[in-house]
């Protein structure tokens, strides 16, 4: 599928077998309005449902974007994975093993688990406290699990910032005393520091400058070569999503609406918010001739569209659309959530 | 028009801090002819906000403007007394920032924001600017503009508060305006929608926009020329197909190719190493030599100044000339 990564000979042993899944994962939030207001105007708790019903499966050493606007579950969704949050519904696996069940069971099990899952945040200024030495920030999660003692760990520190292009004697240093770009890569090195198996990273770049975005995104391509990372890679920018996934799923209100190999979606979206959200990003490459005008906002999660909740912005919704919600279904080696693509019509 | 709209000369901002002076902007100067929209790019810290700031003579203390001259149709407006600088924003420049909430008062509706304005700049009787106002909102594409003049920010989304603001800048019928980032907050599709009516209602207006954003997507489809920054200085400006396609500067072709597309080859993105430098830690010369591999002795000791090179003017003294793109 994707012949500019590396070759599939290159892979570990076990390449092509899912490590990640996600199976019928759904999460809902109550939202509890100020009291005077529930009183006022007598009405029940609201439920918002940030995830419903996602499936898919990360071969190991793969990565899998998910895209789709803000509000659309995906931060959620990269969230439950790791176990940050509990489903409502469905479950997350690594490797066979139930993320949820494992983490709220035997202490030892769910250490050993979370050794192999680590996340990377958007916000480089958020993620890293301030009070704490880069040193023991990345050696934090070492300790924590007892993976090294505590005099191991300035060579330890040293050797993860080496991997990530940064000097070892920035571990004396303080997050305030690096840009932005050199704190995610401290966040990095963190996140590696433990070896895990499974990365997830939420909107790693979506704060960098574009030539610190390209360096970021270089180093966890090489991460993840070197050290057969298998990644969940979530991002609101779909050109950063080409040059870093072997698959793309696309969220809308929640929900998957498509799911395809990176060299099906991009020449050949099918869902019509995959070709909306496409025609959307403005291509300084391109041709500079004008693109499809897209319709609309997304609506309120608080208050999904019944049918197919991309309906009231869709330019081929039917009535079958505004009524009936549409299956995640296969098209070829793609998934698809469409009546109009299912029945022939786009 | 005989003149440029805009004229920025040799303009120089410091700010003073306890360890001496920072230059953060040094030497910047560039046109805006009437009805063209000017791109201003550059990674943050470059000064590109900062030049926006200096035009609508906000920049925050302590920094200030220490030389230089910006004209807006032939009169200096850098100078001007506080009350006529408050006058001429939104008469003659408007300014669209990033974050619509910040520049709309979230206690007062819509339609008391916008006839306000209106009437502060022309006039205007109630019910004139009443009627100006539902015009201009319908002129950004906001449904129900007659409706929705009696809501609040709050009750609007990303996207159609940054419409309200849009017609905000144009009320006055400024001849520039300024708009910082004005969709980095919004989600792409809505984006598009924002760059399209921006473009759209400023040619209607016969404005003049200077675009402030990282974003060489936005660039591309919107602007007529594009001015790259870089430590505080312009180091390249042109046409924007030529900027793009056939860049001069080192550090633009670098730029550019950093950029993720949807077309073309997707291995691996070009990356420019190491990092924009800090104020207080310039390099002498050319700012970008330790990051260019072009860069020769004469680029540490000699700073170049903005030279035609083909069709756009760099400041370097190895230019790219033939300047392909990949």
């Amino acid at each position: 599928m994707s012949d500019t990564r590396a070759a599939a000979s290159e892979r570990p042993a076990g390449a092509g077998t899912a490590v990640v899944e996600a199976r019928g994962l759904g999460k809902s939030f109550e939202l509890r309005r100020p009291v005077t207001e529930r009183l006022l105007r007598r009405d029940a708790p609201h439920r918002i449902d940030a995830v419903q019903d996602v499936g898919f499966a990360i071969a190991r050493g793969r990565t899998l974007a998910l895209v789709g606007e803000s509000g659309c579950g995906k931060s959620t969704l990269a969230r439950l994975m790791v176990g940050l949050e509990s489903p409502t519904t469905g479950s997350a696996c690594v490797d066979g093993v139930d993320v949820h069940a494992t983490l709220a069971g035997p202490a030892d099990a769910a250490r050993a688990l979370r050794r192999r899952m680590q996340m990377i945040f958007q916000d480089p200024f958020a993620s890293l406290d301030p009070r704490w030495r880069i040193g023991d920030i990345v050696a934090e999660p070492l300790l924590e699990q007892g993976l090294i003692l505590p005099a191991q760990a300035p060579d330890r520190v040293a050797a993860l910032l080496a991997s990530v292009g940064l000097p070892g004697a920035d571990m004396r240093r303080f997050p305030h005393q690096f840009s932005g770009g050199q704190r995610q890569r401290i966040s990095i090195a963190r996140a590696i520091a433990t070896s895990p198996e499974f990365l997830v990273c939420d909107e790693p770049t979506s704060a960098l400058d574009v030539s610190v975005q390209a360096q970021v995104l270089n180093l966890l391509a090489d991460l993840q070569r070197d050290r057969a990372l298998t990644m969940l890679f979530i991002s609101h920018n779909l050109a950063v999503v080409r040059y870093v996934a072997d698959d793309v799923g696309v969220m809308y209100l929640g929900r998957l609406v498509e799911l395809a190999p990176r060299d099906e979606l991009f020449p050949a979206p099918r869902h019509p918010y995959t070709r909306m959200l496409l025609a959307a990003v403005p291509d300084m490459r391109g041709t500079g001739g004008e693109r499809a005008p897209v319709q609309g906002e997304m609506s309120d999660p608080l208050a999904p569209p019944p049918g197919c909740a991309f309906h009231p912005r869709c330019p081929h919704a039917n009535e079958r659309c505004r009524v009936e919600r549409p299956e995640l279904r296969d098209s070829g080696a793609v998934r698809v959530a469409c009546h109009a693509v299912e029945e022939g019509r786009l | 028009m005989s003149g440029p709209l805009l004229e920025v000369r040799e303009l120089r901002v410091d700010f003073p801090t306890r360890r001496g002076t920072l230059r953060a902007l040094d030497g910047v100067s560039f046109d805006i002819a009437a009805g063209e929209i000017l791109g201003v790019v550059g990674e943050s810290g470059a000064g590109k906000s900062l030049t926006g700031a200096a035009i609508i003579g906000l920049v925050e203390p302590p920094g200030r403007v220490a030389s230089g001259q910006i004209l807006l149709e032939g009169q200096r407006i850098d100078d001007l007394p506080r009350e006529a600088m408050r006058l001429m924003r939104g008469k003659q420049i408007g300014a669209i920032f990033q974050d619509p909430l910040t520049s709309l008062n979230p206690l007062l509706t819509i339609g008391h924001q916008l006839v306000e304005t209106l009437r502060t700049h022309l006039p205007l009787s109630a019910a004139q600017a009443r009627e100006r106002a539902i015009e201009l909102l319908r002129q950004t594409g906001l449904p129900a503009p007659e409706a929705r003049l009696a809501q609040y920010p709050h009750e609007f989304s990303g996207g159609m508060r940054q419409r309200v603001v849009i017609a905000l800048a144009l009320a006055g019928e400024p001849r520039l305006i300024v708009a910082d980032e004005p969709t980095t907050a919004l989600d792409v599709a809505v984006q598009a929608q924002v760059i399209r009516l921006l473009r759209g209602v400023t040619q209607a207006h016969g404005a003049s926009v200077m675009l402030i954003t990282h974003d060489m997507g936005v660039v591309a489809e919107t602007c007529d020329r594009v001015a790259v920054m870089y430590a505080g200085r312009i180091v390249e400006i042109g046409p924007v197909d030529q900027v793009i396609r056939h860049p001069a500067h080192p550090y633009t072709a670098g730029l550019m190719a950093s950029v993720p597309t949807l077309s073309g080859d997707a291995t691996r993105l070009a990356q420019i190493e190491g990092a924009l430098p800090r104020l207080d830690e310039i390099p002498p010369g050319c700012a970008f030599h330790p990051r260019c591999p072009k860069a020769s002795p004469r680029c540490s000791q000699e700073r170049p100044e903005l030279a035609l090179v083909q069709r756009t003017r760099a400041a370097c003294w190895w230019p790219i000339v033939d300047g392909a793109m990949p």
